[in-house]
């Protein structure tokens, strides 16, 4: 047995308010698993914004479009890795394919995305960088000649029939990717909203909330991640491509905001056997990272940025003060988000389910379930996009001659 | 043409074959065919008589010490609330500690009305925990008791989290979540429950609900019944004799 564990419940005793179940002073998913919804949100928004360009033909964030792509996969692959760190015996993860429960949610895991990573995000990039990769494998010399010729399986068709059937194929893919997208996160909602023992989580709209709260953190890492790596590339950032990137994303916090709102209305309004305990929960525990970092600062003063960028023509002329202004509510709404994620799972654990008391939650530093491993976690797909970038050059203007390129 | 012989030598050969294939088709056809033609098997049940319980806690060292549950405050299979009525204001609740943890301070105020409340897992009907296990590691018996495979368990804890009643924890020496079984190594041997059996008042009985001579049936017939958080549809098999309103 672990005595650093159990030294780590004794702290938490003292902290304890009013009654709870004996076993419920442990809150068992933790920061690892904070992380994990998180990640999943940006794969499915960041392809959210990538099929504004191919189905809805927004063509303004076009510049976005690969960036978006090569950002979800990035944070898909690190995606299972936070989920299989947590796990008791990771080593026996892979029972969760072999001994699927049917009935389970988190059995489909693996299915939804397998699926979401195999049939749309390889797939829609490969046919998107199919024509690029035969090029560079001809033009290019070295190990990267190899690489992309490897990366093309080895066709070599540029015909303009094939190019043609690329850009039909891409299209049905993005048409099957939206509904996957919404399935991919909709499905991590599920796993919380399921739950039927724990009132802060079962709520059918927590797959709803989950998706738009997605939308909204993938669709801000791609703006964000744009206006970094793009001057860094030596381009010049495309502001009518940005404005309207922040333009959709203004919309995207106005309906998440709206739908946690009406399920904040709900609750209160139905004022269930749990409502007395939710309160002390939200106004004791988490009123910092709900009301003040995911409400206020995420989602209420960056939407007053926004709002002020629509309304006054001052902000529009400035180009640059545009710029700061955006960057900050980026900033403002992937904290937020995280916090979202924070305050759904970490939480939905520290009431008891016997309506009568609080546990708390103690983050580790060191150690799996730690802080460090959980930035190493986060700052990993950020390193994978490097590479991403590297091999797979999103913005053709800089194909030619890649500079060193930096996440 | 073919010979008498030959024939009746393939035709032995052909039958061997096929009976053999057939053979090995109805072997493989599961016992459900039979199992149908069988009575009713048991269906255990345990009944919590809350006004005979005195809180001794007896049961909880018990089954510690009977299913290896960690001697610690942080793990449980099964425990003892003690709930104090005030004449005004919310009850007051704690956990009988088994001297391991503080004792929790009784409250000052005049206290109305104390009794006890032995909890373990509710062994439900429909449990949340076997609904949501992603790999079949929990699972209910035909006699209607949840276990837990500790060794294709995954340790995700999500059963853990779905369970209402508090029931489950992970057990830190095999990274597995844990339950109470209603001791079912001892049932199997027609022996009681650890808990059943140190329990000094007999408030704790278990029997097979299908019988009608069994002490669950007259523990039913001799009582009124209620189940702990019947809005979530769990359906438990621990039945509560006399148990107070406050009790969730």
């Amino acid at each position: 047995m672990n005595p650093a564990m159990l030294e780590k419940l004794r702290e938490i005793l003292p902290h304890i308010t009013g009654y709870i179940y004996p076993n419920e002073i442990e809150v068992h998913w933790g920061l690892l698993i904070v992380v994990y919804p998180y990640i999943t949100g940006i794969v499915a928004g960041a392809f959210i914004l990538a099929s504004l360009v191919k189905v809805f033909n927004v063509k303004e964030v076009q510049p976005l479009y690969r960036l978006a792509l090569l950002t979800a996969l990035a944070f898909l692959l690190v995606a299972p890795l936070s989920l299989v760190s947590h796990l008791g015996h990771p080593f026996r993860a892979y029972e969760i394919f072999l001994t699927p429960q049917t009935s389970s949610a988190m059995a489909m895991f693996g299915f939804v995305y397998a699926w979401y990573l195999m049939v749309v995000l390889l797939v829609e990039i490969w046919f998107d960088y199919r024509k690029d990769m035969i090029v560079w494998g001809q033009e290019e010399k070295g190990v990267m000649k190899h690489v992309h010729r490897v990366l093309s399986l080895f066709s070599k068709d540029t015909s303009e029939e094939a190019l043609r059937f690329d850009n039909r194929a891409l299209k049905v893919i993005t048409i099957i990717g939206i509904p996957s997208a919404f399935l991919l996160h909709g499905y991590v909602g599920f796993i919380f909203g399921s739950i039927k023992a724990n009132p802060w989580w079962s709520s059918v709209l927590m797959p709803i909330v989950f998706l738009f709260s997605a939308i909204v953190s993938g669709i801000a890492l791609v703006i964000l991640l744009y206006m970094f790596i793009y001057p860094m590339m030596g381009g010049k950032i495309d502001m009518k491509c940005v404005d309207k990137g922040m333009s959709f994303l203004f919309y995207a916090v106005i309906v998440d905001f709206s739908l946690e709102f009406v399920d904040f209305i709900h609750r209160i309004y139905q004022s269930e056997e749990e409502i007395k305990i939710l309160g002390e929960l939200v106004m004791n525990k988490i009123f910092f990272s709900l009301v003040i970092v995911q409400v206020l600062m995420g989602m209420l003063f960056p939407l007053g940025i926004l709002s002020a960028i629509k309304i006054f023509r001052r902000f529009r002329e400035s180009e640059e003060l545009r710029k700061m202004l955006y960057f900050v509510s980026l900033i403002l709404i992937q904290g937020g988000i995280f916090a979202t994620r924070w305050n759904v799972v970490i939480g939905g654990q520290m009431f008891s389910k016997s309506f009568r008391g609080l546990t708390t939650y103690k983050m580790e530093f060191g150690g799996i379930e730690g802080l460090l491993y959980t930035l190493a976690l986060l700052a990993l797909p950020l390193v994978i996009l490097a590479v991403f970038l590297k091999v797979l050059p999103p913005w053709k203007e800089f194909a030619k001659a890649p500079r060193e390129t930096e996440a | 043409m073919m010979d008498r012989r030959s024939f009746l030598k393939k035709l032995l050969s052909a039958l061997a074959l096929s009976g053999g294939a057939l053979g090995g088709f109805l072997r493989g056809v599961p016992a459900w065919g039979q199992a149908k033609e069988e009575p009713a098997g048991k269906l255990w049940g345990f009944g919590v008589s809350v006004d005979k319980c005195i809180g001794c806690a007896r049961c909880v060292v018990a089954c510690k010490t009977e299913n290896n549950v960690p001697k610690e405050p942080f793990f449980y299979r099964t425990w003892v609330e003690r709930y104090m009525i005030p004449r005004t204001g919310e009850a007051v609740v704690t956990n009988i500690h088994t001297g391991l943890a503080p004792e929790e301070e009784i409250p000052s105020r005049p206290i109305f009305r104390s009794f006890f409340v032995p909890k373990l897992c509710n062994q439900c009907a429909h449990p949340p925990c076997v609904q949501v296990c992603p790999v079949g590691a929990t699972f209910s018996t035909d006699d209607g008791v949840v276990l837990v495979n500790d060794k294709t368990c995954i340790g995700c804890r999500y059963c853990i989290q779905a369970c209402p009643y508090g029931a489950r924890y992970l057990h830190p020496a095999t990274d597995t979540a844990d339950k109470c079984t209603f001791c079912y190594h001892r049932l199997d041997r027609e022996l009681l429950p650890a808990c059943v059996e140190v329990c000094p008042t007999q408030a704790r009985v278990i029997g097979d609900l299908n019988s009608p001579a069994s002490p669950m049936t007259r523990f039913k017939r001799m009582n009124k019944i209620f189940v702990l958080k019947p809005n979530l549809n769990t359906e438990p098999k621990v039945l509560y004799a006399n148990i107070d309103g406050e009790v969730r």
